[in-house]
């Protein structure tokens, strides 16, 4: 019986130091994937600072003016001028393309499938 | 050798003398248990040191193992870490007051070398010299080849040059890191951010120290590593601090002004949407102090005139003297005041800008329309110097500015010493006192917002601010309106805007001599103007020194030529975009797109 013990005890001790080995080297190789992930965080960090610096540089007023001056001919862009607030008032109220009238009544809003814009 | 109890030559001769041989026995026997006891406590001696010696070890090596682990950081916290413990030595980002970046960091590259590690020094140095121009090949190997460990190569490098430095492929060359502070909007806002420079400089981590600005009033904020994530976001914003130097600097271009300085502030919460000086710098590539110590400082373009500057800013300050008037019951705007020119006091004469006459009498209003020195000078009278003394100081006019700059506190307005009647007669017209630009910024801010002295800020506030009254609602509406005709009928008349009502007083004082005495021809014009009149909410200071219209047949000096238009171009240009709706009357609405093209 003892003897039985003995074994059972010493297999179990060669099991434990088998795990305790493995969870190591897990540890281990887990930890070396965090800081692998830290340095991809802090280059992604990094590399995020340059855009938005980039990003910024190249939206600097005096650029945009620039750029602004150089694409008049397509854009047209002007400094806002306080003549161009408007009332309500000033905006035209959309044309309603009113079907004639002599349809029949029923046509009207159920827009049949073949006619093209309102 | 053991010897026998009873051993028989002394028994026999015991026995022959009548003893009792026993005794030699027992005699024997306890020798005998004598040695035996001796070696047994030597042994248990040595069993004891043996043990006691083990037990010392096992604790000394449990204790040091104890030791061990308190004083080394366990594997599980760098598990744990978060990533920012990484940056920890970065400085926080400057924005506008929408979250567009006025400073931030970029990681670039140094170029050190150890000169032991190289293999072949002088071909190092030849191809360095090619790869930087700037850089000599024979001092180089000189530095490379007399022993010494480390040497800096280069403290800036372009990707490009670093490129071609990986390409010499020596062993003794090897790359920092380097945080470089950028501005990306260029001179915008140089003044307000300042600038910064190197404080101790590592291979792997830079320090970057504030030098001027809000980089340095604010520099423990900057480098609070709790903070580093979180951008300081100024009240200034982009797109009208542009316009406003666009404007300004056209302006001092065509006026021929050797400076000049505007504010624009908002009067509910006394914040600074834009602060300009010109002229500007680069604070990407701030330029060194003026080397000749003999030299005005305000002639370097580091120089803030709109905080650093202070000027006797004339007639702006007239309004000052009216308002308190007022506030006090002392007249009503329709009052009638003396204002016979020129007015005697002492032995001092005050006389009207170019001798002229409004007198004999002037309503108080017309005071301020026509901006009459001797009007406001009798009023002042009636205030006497004490109570004008204390009004002034509420206005803040006694104290630097509070404003996040570090050069605002060295910014002291220059005050008369004593304060007798004639004193409290040049201050009301604004000589004698010299305050800068945003100390008069301020103070009209406190009229344009119904009477409460407000804090300058340059930091977004999101909550409203609270300030210390220092007039009735009343008086500041009554001020507001007399500004209002300065510009409809008095010397402000450029700087009407349709639909902004805009309201101000202009100022133009001579420019004091430095050996004592005023120059006849250098002037600082200002105009301080508040809009819209109905309901202010934006103050403006724009202030030129020596400028000079010439568009004239003659040469003109006074504000109302100068500041004035830029002044109203200012507000015209960043009015729309601060959202302001103008109004205009119904009958004037159809008009608009005619008369504005």
């Amino acid at each position: 019986m003892r003897a039985f013990l003995g074994v059972l005890a010493f297999l179990g001790l060669i099991a434990l130091a088998f795990w305790a080995y493995r969870e190591n080297y897990a540890t281990q190789a887990a930890l070396q994937e965090v800081d692998q992930l830290h340095d991809e965080i802090l280059d992604l960090r990094r590399a995020l600072e340059v855009q938005r610096a980039e990003w910024a540089y190249l939206n600097r007023p005096d650029r945009l003016r620039a750029l602004a001056a150089a694409n008049f001919d397509r854009l047209g862009l002007l400094p806002m001028e306080p003549h161009q607030f408007g009332t309500p008032g000033e905006v035209a109220y959309p044309k309603l393309d009113l079907p004639p009238i002599n349809l029949p009544v029923t046509i009207q809003g159920t827009e049949p499938p073949d006619a093209a814009g309102p | 050798m053991r010897t026998p109890l009873r051993p028989l030559a002394r028994i026999l001769q015991a026995r022959a003398e009548g003893l009792n041989p026993d005794l030699i026995e027992a005699e024997n026997l306890r020798a005998r248990r004598e040695i035996a006891r001796d070696r047994n406590r030597g042994r248990a001696e040595r069993r004891l040191k043996f043990l006691s010696f083990g037990f010392i070890l096992a604790f000394m090596a449990i204790g040091g193992r104890m030791g061990l682990l308190a004083t080394t950081p366990p594997n599980k916290e760098r598990a744990a870490k978060a990533p920012e413990v990484e940056i920890l030595a970065l400085r926080s980002e400057i924005t506008d007051r929408n979250g567009r970046i006025l400073a931030t960091n970029l990681a670039t590259h140094t170029l050190y070398a150890h000169p032991l590690a190289m293999v072949d020094p002088k071909t190092v140095a030849a191809k360095l010299a090619v790869i930087f121009p700037d850089l000599d090949a024979d001092t180089l190997e000189r530095r490379f080849t007399d022993g010494r460990s480390f040497v800096w190569v280069r403290r800036v490098m372009s990707p490009e040059q670093m490129q071609l430095v990986h390409e010499i492929g020596d062993p003794g060359l090897e790359f920092g890191t380097r945080d470089v502070r950028l501005y990306p909007n260029g001179s915008l806002a140089a003044h307000v951010l300042g600038g910064t420079t190197y404080g101790a400089l590592d291979v792997k981590v830079t320090e970057i120290i504030g030098v001027a600005g809000v980089e340095k009033a604010l520099d423990a904020r900057l480098r609070d590593p709790a903070q580093a994530d979180t951008p300081l976001a100024l009240s200034l914003d982009l797109s009208l601090q542009t316009t406003v130097e666009e404007v300004l600097a056209a302006g001092m271009g065509m006026l021929n002004a050797k400076g000049a300085a505007a504010i624009l502030m908002d009067v509910r919460t006394g914040e600074i949407l834009s602060l300009a000086s010109l002229p500007t710098f680069d604070p990407n590539d701030r330029p060194g102090p003026p080397v000749d110590k003999a030299a005005d400082p305000a002639d370097s373009p580091l120089f803030n005139r709109a905080v650093q500057g202070v000027y006797e800013l004339g007639s702006t300050f007239k309004i000052f003297a009216v308002a308190q008037a007022l506030d006090l019951g002392l007249v009503g705007p329709d009052t009638m005041v003396d204002a016979e020119a020129p007015m005697t006091w002492g032995k001092h004469k005050i006389k009207e800008f170019e001798n002229k006459n409004y007198g004999p009498l002037l309503s108080v209003s017309e005071v301020i329309v026509k901006s009459s020195n001797v009007g406001t000078a009798h009023i002042a009278l009636m205030i006497g110097p004490l109570r004008q003394q204390a009004f002034l100081k509420s206005l803040g006019f006694f104290e630097p500015t509070p404003v996040e700059l570090i050069e605002a506190p060295g910014a002291r307005p220059l005050i008369p010493k004593r304060w007798p009647e004639i004193v409290a007669i040049t201050t009301s017209y604004g000589h004698g006192l010299s305050a800068s630009p945003l100390h008069l910024a301020a103070a009209y801010a406190a009229i344009a917002n119904g009477g409460v002295m407000l804090k300058p800020t340059l930091l977004r506030r999101d909550g409203p601010a609270s300030g210390v009254r220092v007039m009735s609602e009343a008086t500041a509406a009554e001020a507001v309106k007399m500004l209002r005709r300065v510009v409809t009928d008095g010397t402000a008349s450029l700087g009407e805007v349709p639909g902004y009502e805009v309201a101000g007083k202009t100022g133009t004082a001579d420019k004091p001599k430095a050996s004592g005495g005023y120059y006849e021809d250098k002037v600082i014009n200002t105009f301080a103007a508040v809009f819209p009149a109905s309901n202010p909410q934006y103050v403006l200071v724009v202030m030129l020194d020596e400028p000079l219209d010439t568009a004239g047949s003659e040469p003109r000096r006074t504000a109302g030529w100068t500041a004035v238009p830029i002044a109203a171009e200012i507000i015209r240009r960043v009015a729309p975009l601060m959202g302001l709706r103008p109004r205009l009357e119904a009958a004037a609405l159809g008009a608009i797109p005619v008369s504005s093209n």
